[in-house]
């Protein structure tokens, strides 16, 4: 560029160019130290549940945690079974799981296949609204709305029940999964459905044996997703649900989730250092690995079948 | 040979009646289904400004919290929110753009960018309480910032980062790469290019990501629970370093306590917390329709 030029400003050009070059190196480190927070959020995260934990489990044995059927740490004699904890998260999830899975499904094969283009711009974001609801506020309409209801049909019902946190939490996660179902079925190609219908399908069949198993991929791992989610919902199952840990499957009854009782130890005053104060380590441990493994699989699930289409 | 056809043809049309029927009894179920959803955010916001109605008033914004439910208020906890996302927004806004900027436009297929991107997408579906747990141990204890402000932002800024990053990222994807090319044929350098032209473009996109992001933030109680905030503060917060209440805690100290007039507060405070929440979704819904209405491509 510089060649006719003298060779000062040919100097000066390569100087600032030698600048710019420094300036740009510095920001691209900059950007990427951002970038790289998240890598050591998690590490940060595994850490500190690592450390403390070990600490736990050098008083108590993993298989006693694990296997143990009776969960009393903060009162004598003491007992560290994890399983009423994980037996609560469960009952909660699975009526979640019963409430959200089959309306989320078939409101986003509604969305997809039937809604008109109007209906469907309307539907979706107020949908959405519901995702958006703090989860203390779900916590709040099941004691004040769901559980009443609950007690005046079926009275043998607890005050607090994992019947009612169940329902509020899989009316939270409904909304993840209409809208991840919706995006699996819309991502199948149009001339699917086309064929379809030029052999005579009517809408069910074209929605439920043209889309539905072209979708399932995106609706399993929306399910993972959404269930995961459920595992690791916090305050409305510590408002609904109750403290006491139990080995039960009746959702009549009161129950502790994992969470709730993590948010039940950093409530009181358990000081800071003592076993039971670790339990939380352990406990939040426990609650990181499955939510973890579910994630994983779900993104797995997602990207081995994304660009089956493409 | 007719009788055949006829009867076939019987068959089918009654077999076809009947699947037409299906169909459509499968096109209301859906439907339900769907109004269900709506149905249900109806009853909850019904239920609870009904439940809300005569205590929200003026003496509720300006009053602090009481042991007597008709002289308690959320003044405190309104501020701490305040000072809560406006800390969290400083902090989460430039690493979450820094962070999806460099992912964008920087980053090639390199097992660490793969690995990172695989470790968002993870930190995005990590159960809000283990980031309680991190902020309790990493910002409370280790660097000893107590039960303050700033803890309670830095945990908050770490639970928003995904949301943040993805939402940036989906904002600067949209930018049509012939403006990059451009740049870059005029002698822009990269910094260049992002500065002037692709943060510019995308700025609407990010915004509505961010103020989702913070959104969410002001929702979320289990991390601040967690790292101890409270639920009885008589006194507003004066900088980052003091402790705090915030909206969602209150509400979860009113909602569980065993008497009933208390629910009323409890109703009040999250109606002025969905108020607060559903203005900065309108803002994000007018910032996203104005930016596709002044769309340049």
């Amino acid at each position: 560029m510089s060649t006719t030029t003298t060779s000062r400003t040919a100097l000066d050009s390569l100087r600032v160019r030698g600048h710019r070059r420094w300036v740009e190196e510095a920001i691209r480190l900059a950007l990427f130290l951002c970038a790289f927070l998240s890598v050591a959020t998690t590490v940060g995260i595994i850490w500190v549940l690592v450390r403390e934990a070990s600490a736990f489990f050098f008083a108590v044995s993993p298989i006693e945690f694990l296997t143990g059927t009776r969960w009393a740490p903060l009162i004598e004699p003491r007992s560290f079974g994890v399983l009423p904890l994980v037996c609560g998260t469960m009952l909660v999830v699975a009526g979640a799981a019963l409430v959200s899975l089959p309306l989320g499904l078939a409101s986003g094969i509604f969305l997809s296949e039937y809604a008109s283009h109007r209906s469907r711009n309307i539907l979706k974001p107020v949908l959405e609204i519901l995702a958006g609801v703090p989860t203390v506020v779900y916590g709040y309409f099941a004691i004040t709305f769901v559980t009443p209801l609950l007690m005046r049909v079926l009275p043998q019902t607890q005050v607090f029940n994992a019947a009612s946190a169940a329902f509020v939490v899989g009316i939270m996660i409904l909304p993840m999964v209409c809208s991840l179902c919706d995006d699996a079925c819309r991502a199948v190609p149009q001339s699917l459905r086309d064929a379809g219908y030029a052999l005579g399908a009517t809408e069910l069949e074209v929605s439920t044996q043209v889309v539905l198993p072209g979708a399932l991929s995106g609706v399993l791992a929306s399910f993972v997703l959404a269930l995961s989610r459920a595992i690791g919902e916090t305050m409305a199952v510590t408002l609904a649900a109750g403290a006491t840990p139990k080995l039960t499957m009746n959702p009549l009854e009161s129950i502790q989730t994992m969470t709730a009782y993590i948010v039940q130890v950093s409530l009181g005053d358990t000081p800071a250092g003592g076993i039971s104060y670790q339990t939380i380590f352990a406990v939040g441990a426990l609650l990181f690995v499955i939510t973890l493994i579910m994630n994983l699989l779900a993104n797995r699930v997602l990207r081995r079948f994304r660009e089956v289409y493409e | 040979m007719s009788e055949v056809a006829t009867i076939l043809l019987k068959s089918e049309g009654s077999n076809l009646q009947r699947r037409h029927r299906r169909s459509r009894m499968m096109k209301t179920f859906f439907q339900v289904a769907t109004w269900t959803g709506v149905f249900i955010l109806a009853i909850l916001l019904i239920q609870i400004s009904w439940q809300a109605m005569g205590w929200l008033d003026l003496q509720f914004l300006t009053s602090f919290p009481s042991r007597f439910a008709e002289k308690a208020g959320i003044k405190a906890a309104l501020w701490g929110t305040i000072w809560l996302i406006l800390l969290t927004a400083v902090i989460s806004i430039p690493i979450g753009v820094g962070a999806a900027v460099y992912l964008e436009e920087y980053s090639g297929p390199s097992w660490l960018n793969t690995t990172i991107e695989i470790n968002i997408a993870n930190l995005a579906g990590t159960p809000s309480i283990v980031y309680g747990i991190l902020g309790l141990a990493l910002f409370v204890r280790w660097l000893d910032l107590g039960r303050s402000l700033l803890a309670g932002a830095l945990t908050m800024s770490l639970l928003i980062l995904p949301v943040t990053i993805m939402a940036s990222r989906e904002a600067l994807r949209a930018v049509p790469k012939s403006i990059r090319l451009a740049s870059f044929a005029l002698g822009a350098t990269r910094w260049n290019t992002i500065r002037h032209h692709l943060l510019p473009a995308a700025l609407p996109g990010i915004m509505t990501g961010i103020i989702l992001a913070l959104s969410r933030a002001i929702g979320e109680s289990a991390p601040l629970v967690m790292i101890g905030a409270l639920s009885y503060v008589a006194f507003t917060p004066n900088g980052p370093m003091d402790s705090f209440s915030a909206l969602p805690i209150q509400i979860f100290n009113w909602a569980s306590r065993p008497q009933k007039e208390f629910y009323s507060l409890a109703a009040a405070g999250i109606v002025v917390l969905l108020l607060v929440l559903l203005t900065m979704n309108a803002a994000a819904i007018w910032i996203r329709a104005r930016a596709q209405k002044d769309s340049r491509w």
